[in-house]
């Protein structure tokens, strides 16, 4: 008789589901792992100029999700 | 005899720099004259509808600033042999890595989008129905990567670059005062002064002028043709003559409409072409297959900076010089994106117009990182060594990338919030 599971997923169909992920998804690990370290040397210009593409970035996005929503209610 | 002599090797370098010139020429001219895509003509046409000729002195300091960013590409790909993709992932890491690429292959594709509606618009014209244009399409972006040979589809793209010249005749035949252009055009002024519509015309100008395809396309380009360090004033040249190019062109479609259609409202390039065959049946079919071959020289252009972003990224076979057998997913993904693109226009009642603004915002998510990473990387004597950016070469790119992301960001905003800017 199968034991019962809490999580829902049997032995097997997490062996499946290790299965596809690692089929699907292990080109994307390889990818992070290969390019981890950046080769840029963290200069102040550099972080500064990071950092405000990051905030630039935020903004933009807050922008666009607000210009969204207006819409959406419109 | 002496003076013979002289003259027969001054001419032979001549023409010796001229047959090296033709074998390095390329991707430079490609990617500017592409920059004039379905999207750039419209811009240009209305620009000229409305303004006349008073905005040409602004189209001409367009060209000495694409040819500042896009000549960095030129040394980065050269020295690095990577693509703008993968040279993102290997200095600032697999965030701002990932970020790009994602943001590239969606702003491609829906900029695809927008080619094939000026391509179908174009054909429409002629009583061609979007499916058959569609069709056409899609079976010329086969048969020009089919070969499996870089220097074939180069070839081939400067083809439809000649092409683009059309708009230079059609701007003879509409008589236009050659007093009137040097009087209004070449001085700089504002007409009507600094008003919300003139700003609203200038940062459309800008923003056909940089797209952040075009940043990709040509550092790819430069590393598939192979092109080394010793090749990088040859690699300048082609872009300063395709700088010369689109801004040449720019300049006879704003005098076209300018002449013609002066005080009309423009909101498609396929509009003007249109309205003007009632009075210059002849020009407005120039513009109609100018229009046509603009949309299909950017779409060429779109879909392989994508293609080749994720071969580099992913590692594929993604080089020009392969067979489909070769380099299938490198393949694949150019298929499906210009396939894709396409069908999206053939479906009834698809949101066109919506996806045309989408467009323009989006690609400003991306504009600035791209323009920054450029910059940094061109900074970085590691990667660079003696071919990295000079003191001069620093302070005008840095300008000009502030005053891009100003404008394009302005351009978003009017574009998402125009009662703001009325």
């Amino acid at each position: 008789m199968e034991k019962f599971d809490p999580t829902g997923k049997s032995e097997s169909s997490e062996g499946r589901s290790d299965g596809f992920l690692a089929k699907h998804f292990s080109k994307f690990i390889e990818i992070n792992k290969k390019y981890a370290k950046p080769q840029i040397k963290m200069t102040p210009m550099v972080r500064i100029a990071l950092l405000g593409l990051r905030i630039y970035l935020i903004v933009l996005v807050l922008v666009l999700v607000y210009k969204f929503f207006t819409l959406i209610r419109i | 005899m002496n003076y013979l002599s002289r003259f027969y090797y001054q001419y032979r370098r001549v023409i010796k720099a001229i047959q090296l010139y033709l074998l390095i020429a390329g991707p430079g001219l490609i990617v500017m004259i592409a920059d004039n895509d379905a999207g750039g003509i419209t811009t240009y046409a209305a620009t000229g509808a409305k303004f006349g000729y008073a905005l040409i002195w602004f189209l001409v300091l367009l060209g000495p600033v694409a040819y500042y960013v896009q000549e960095m590409t030129v040394r980065l790909g050269a020295v690095t042999k990577h693509g703008h993709a993968e040279a993102i992932f290997a200095a600032f890491g697999p965030f701002w890595g990932w970020f790009s690429l994602i943001d590239l292959s969606l702003v491609n594709w829906l900029t695809l989008i927008t080619e094939f509606i000026g391509m179908t618009a174009a054909l429409s014209i002629f009583n061609i129905p979007p499916i058959i244009t569609v069709i056409i399409v899609i079976g010329i972006m086969m048969f020009m990567v089919i070969q499996g040979r870089y220097w074939t589809w180069e070839k081939l793209a400067m083809f439809f670059c000649l092409l683009n010249l059309v708009y230079i005749p059609a701007a003879f035949m509409v008589h236009p005062s050659v007093g009137s252009i040097l009087q209004m055009g070449i001085i700089p002024n504002f007409p009507g002064g600094l008003t919300a519509v003139l700003v609203f015309f200038l940062m459309a100008n800008i923003g056909t002028t940089i797209a952040p395809w075009m940043i990709f396309f040509q550092q790819s380009a430069v590393v598939d043709k192979g092109m080394g360090k010793k090749d990088i004033p040859w690699g300048k040249l082609d872009t300063v003559l395709g700088a010369v190019f689109t801004v040449v062109v720019a300049i006879f479609i704003v005098i076209v409409t300018g002449t013609v259609l002066y005080g009309m409202e423009i909101e498609s390039a396929a509009q003007a072409s249109t309205a003007m065959m009632g009075t210059y049946p002849l020009v407005g079919t120039l513009l109609a297959i100018g229009l046509f071959d603009a949309g299909l020289l950017g779409a060429i252009c779109i879909s392989l900076a994508s293609s080749w972003a994720f071969g580099e990224v992913f590692g594929w076979a993604h080089s020009l010089n392969n067979r489909i057998r070769e380099a299938p997913w490198f393949y694949a993904y150019y298929f499906f994106a210009i396939i894709t693109a396409g069908l999206v226009v053939l479906i009834p009642n698809a949101p066109l117009v919506l996806i045309t603004l989408f467009v323009q915002v989006i690609a400003v998510t991306l504009l600035p990182a791209a323009l920054v990473f450029l910059i940094l990387l061109l900074n970085n004597e590691e990667i660079m060594g003696e071919y990295r950016n000079t003191k001069v070469q620093n302070v005008v790119s840095i300008a000009i990338v502030i005053g891009i992301i100003s404008l394009s960001t302005l351009y978003a905003f009017s574009v998402l919030f125009p009662e703001i800017f009325v």
